[in-house]
């Protein structure tokens, strides 16, 4: 038995091994909480109310693992999602625009920052942090420019939408009062986990997808075999830019409000959940289905703390980067072995 | 001519030709310098080049030690800012010991510095070790302490602001009596005096390139690439405690969201604008800190044309941009290919 498991775990492929990593720590923390935090995290409201509040986070962390699986890497994600809510703010209130065209925007926005910092790092060959590091500072300068003030948007559209629940049947719960309560999930929710599906058909079934794979694990081989290389870095950047402008959006939907000081640290939240989810910094390594889990992971994590009583600001912080700092570890040793158990 | 082009230098100072020109053409009164009188009754210069002196002091000292972390491990230290934080409010939490309102202080400047400087060096080991051992990318292994770096510093003095009465604190970011330039200049250039004698005597600058441009082969020559980052990353360390100690004089106090607000980005700035190159290997710590003080210019100038401080990273992103683009290989090589079929042109025309 012990040796049927060792072959398991050594014929694994890496992005696998991660991945089981990944859950196996989720399912361990969630029983922990319930344990340890009372019966709070047993309702599944609980779980779709993280859910709810991180809708934004997963589509950023996913569009953050596609470029991490390339080997690249984008820290705009954060500046983008508060230049995406304030423009659309902006605009929703000022000008008393429709909803539709507010998307659009954001979708615009998204587009524009996804081609441009693509075009650099894939086609002019600079390194991707500088440029995504001035992508992030242009956005969050820009964010004041439009708006320096934070206010929250009043347009009855947008909030009718803000306001919509969709209902999980059969998953509510009884609360204090004895009244059965629906469990629901926000829309940004639904549209998140639709796009994270597609995402992951898409990393494992088609062409594109499988080059991602191909240009992270090795740049030369993969040109050898007739990879157009910096034809793939530029979509896996364009689609993180169009990712961050569509997870801006459901932030916006989210919180409903335009502030320039939205989403601070959202680009570190999102390397750490892609990280605990499985993706390797060096490219090659990750899968779609670890960075949702890696994000469930991330706010699990946050939930407990604040349950804790140690919901003092500094607190999260301090614990995001000790889990990314341990997962980067965990990460490193692991393959260190592996290397060397593929030597033996 | 293309000698002058081709030396490194010539890039900053290019940079500082051109926004000193551009200032004489908008407002000639940017350059002068007034002698005034502080509140105390000494003797003070100022004006908008003696704030470029004194701001750019600080950004000149972190651009030593980011020119050897880029040098050696071929990215950034992005956590500059934050450690600045840190190591202020280690000092302040020294200086006003339990009391957060201290008459007197409680403990020599000098040791509450030297704590400060030990403080800092432990986090920069904690980046270089990362870098080194674990093998991790530069830029992520400091994002770690970027974003728990800002909480750290108001943890340690339990997020209350304490702040130092006494005078001879507030010299070093301030004046001396009877000396009419700011300190801070004065302390960053005892740091690039101290740099350029460890250049010239020991073989850090050597190893450090070394490692940069092959760590395999720097390897097979004997050398210890994981010790020589992990070096440079405590001396980076080093940089950071001697700037947090003059942000803090500045103020006398401190503010752990807004201290040192992207400074690496101003940091990374200047080691760029130096034209090192960001991939690490061979450096030249002259054009890095000349690169500082054209930075501080640019920003000096922004402010000077009221530009808020919040919009000011939109228009230094933009200048990054330009300034990599244009250092790209592929468009370098692209440039000199039509410079060339332009001056051959000629040439045939000529004749």
């Amino acid at each position: 038995m012990r040796e049927k498991i060792k072959t398991m775990f050594r014929d694994m492929s890496d992005t696998n091994l991660l991945l089981f990593i990944t859950i196996v720590v989720f399912f361990l923390m969630y029983i922990g909480a319930v344990i340890f935090q009372g019966k709070g995290f047993l309702k599944p409201q609980t779980f779709f109310n993280i859910l709810n509040a991180n809708a934004a986070l997963i589509l950023l962390a996913c569009g953050l693992s596609l470029v991490m699986i390339t080997g690249s890497i984008d820290i705009s994600v954060g500046g983008v999602t508060a230049l995406v809510s304030m423009c659309c703010a902006v605009y929703l209130d000022y000008k008393g625009g429709n909803v539709f065209v507010s998307m659009l925007i954001a979708l615009g926005i998204g587009l524009a920052f996804g081609l441009v910092q693509g075009l650099l790092i894939a086609y002019l060959d600079i390194q991707p942090f500088i440029v995504t590091l001035a992508g992030m500072f242009f956005a969050r300068g820009m964010t004041t420019i439009v708006h320096t003030n934070p206010f929250n948007v009043e347009n009855e559209k947008f909030v009718a939408l803000k306001e919509t629940r969709v209902t999980v049947p059969g998953m509510g719960s009884y609360n204090k009062l004895g009244v059965y309560v629906d469990a629901y999930v926000e829309i940004g929710v639904i549209v998140a986990v639709l796009l994270v599906l597609v995402l992951f058909f898409m990393l494992r079934y088609t062409k594109l997808g499988r080059n991602f794979y191909a240009v992270g694990g090795n740049n030369q081989s993969a040109l050898m075999l007739g990879i157009n290389v910096k034809r793939t870095k530029f979509f896996a950047h364009l689609l993180c830019g169009i990712l961050a402008g569509i997870g801006g959006y459901l932030y916006f939907l989210h919180v409903g409000s335009g502030a320039p000081s939205h989403a601070q640290g959202a680009e570190m939240n999102a390397i750490a959940s892609s990280i605990i989810g499985g993706t390797m910094l060096t490219g090659g390594v990750g899968n779609i289905i670890g960075t949702f889990f890696g994000v469930l992971s991330l706010s699990t994590i946050q939930n407990i703390v604040s349950s804790a009583g140690l919901d003092q600001a500094w607190w999260t912080g301090i614990t995001i980067a000790a889990m990314l700092c341990l997962f980067l570890v965990i990460q490193s040793v692991v393959m260190a072995r592996k290397k060397k158990q593929v030597r033996k | 001519m293309s000698k002058i082009l081709k030396n490194q230098i010539f890039i900053p100072i290019a940079a500082l030709l051109l926004l000193a020109v551009f200032n004489l053409i908008m407002d000639p009164s940017f350059f002068k310098i007034t002698l005034g009188y502080n509140s105390a009754g000494d003797p003070v210069l100022s004006g908008y080049l003696m704030t470029i002196l004194d701001y750019g002091s600080e950004l000149a000292i972190l651009a030593i030690g980011m020119t050897l972390v880029t040098a050696a491990s071929g990215g950034q230290d992005i956590s500059v800012g934050a450690a600045i934080a840190i190591s202020g409010s280690v000092v302040l939490r020294v200086l006003c010991g339990r009391d957060h309102h201290a008459e007197t202080m409680q403990a020599p400047i000098i040791v509450a510095f030297l704590i400060s400087c030990v403080v800092a060096m432990i986090f920069g080991a904690f980046n270089g070790t990362l870098v080194a051992f674990f093998k991790i990318q530069p830029m992520v292994a400091t994002l770690i302490l970027f974003t728990a770096g800002r909480s750290i510093a108001a943890w340690i003095n339990n997020n209350e602001l304490p702040i130092v009465n006494e005078v001879r604190f507030s010299y070093f970011g301030g004046f001396i009596p009877g000396i009419p330039i700011p300190t801070p200049f004065f302390i960053a250039a005892a740091c690039v005096i101290v740099i350029f004698l460890v250049l010239k005597f020991t073989n850090l600058g050597l190893y450090t390139q070394t490692v940069g441009i092959n760590e395999n082969a720097s390897r097979l020559n004997g050398l210890n690439p994981e010790f020589i980052k992990f070096l440079a990353f405590v001396i980076l360390g080093l940089c950071v405690a001697v700037a947090a100690l003059i942000k803090v004089s500045r103020l006398s106090t401190i503010n752990y969201s807004v201290i040192a607000k992207d400074i690496e980005m101003d940091a990374i700035l200047a080691v760029a604008l130096g034209g090192n190159a960001l991939s690490g290997g061979k450096f030249n710590m002259t054009a890095s800190i000349l690169g500082a003080y054209v930075i501080q210019f640019l920003t000096t100038t922004l402010y000077k044309f009221n530009v808020p401080a919040d919009a000011l990273p939109a228009y230094k992103a933009v200048v990054v941009i330009l300034l990599v683009v244009f250092s790209a290989p592929v468009v370098r090589d692209f440039i000199s290919a039509q410079w060339k079929r332009l001056t051959k042109k000629g040439v045939t025309e000529n004749a």
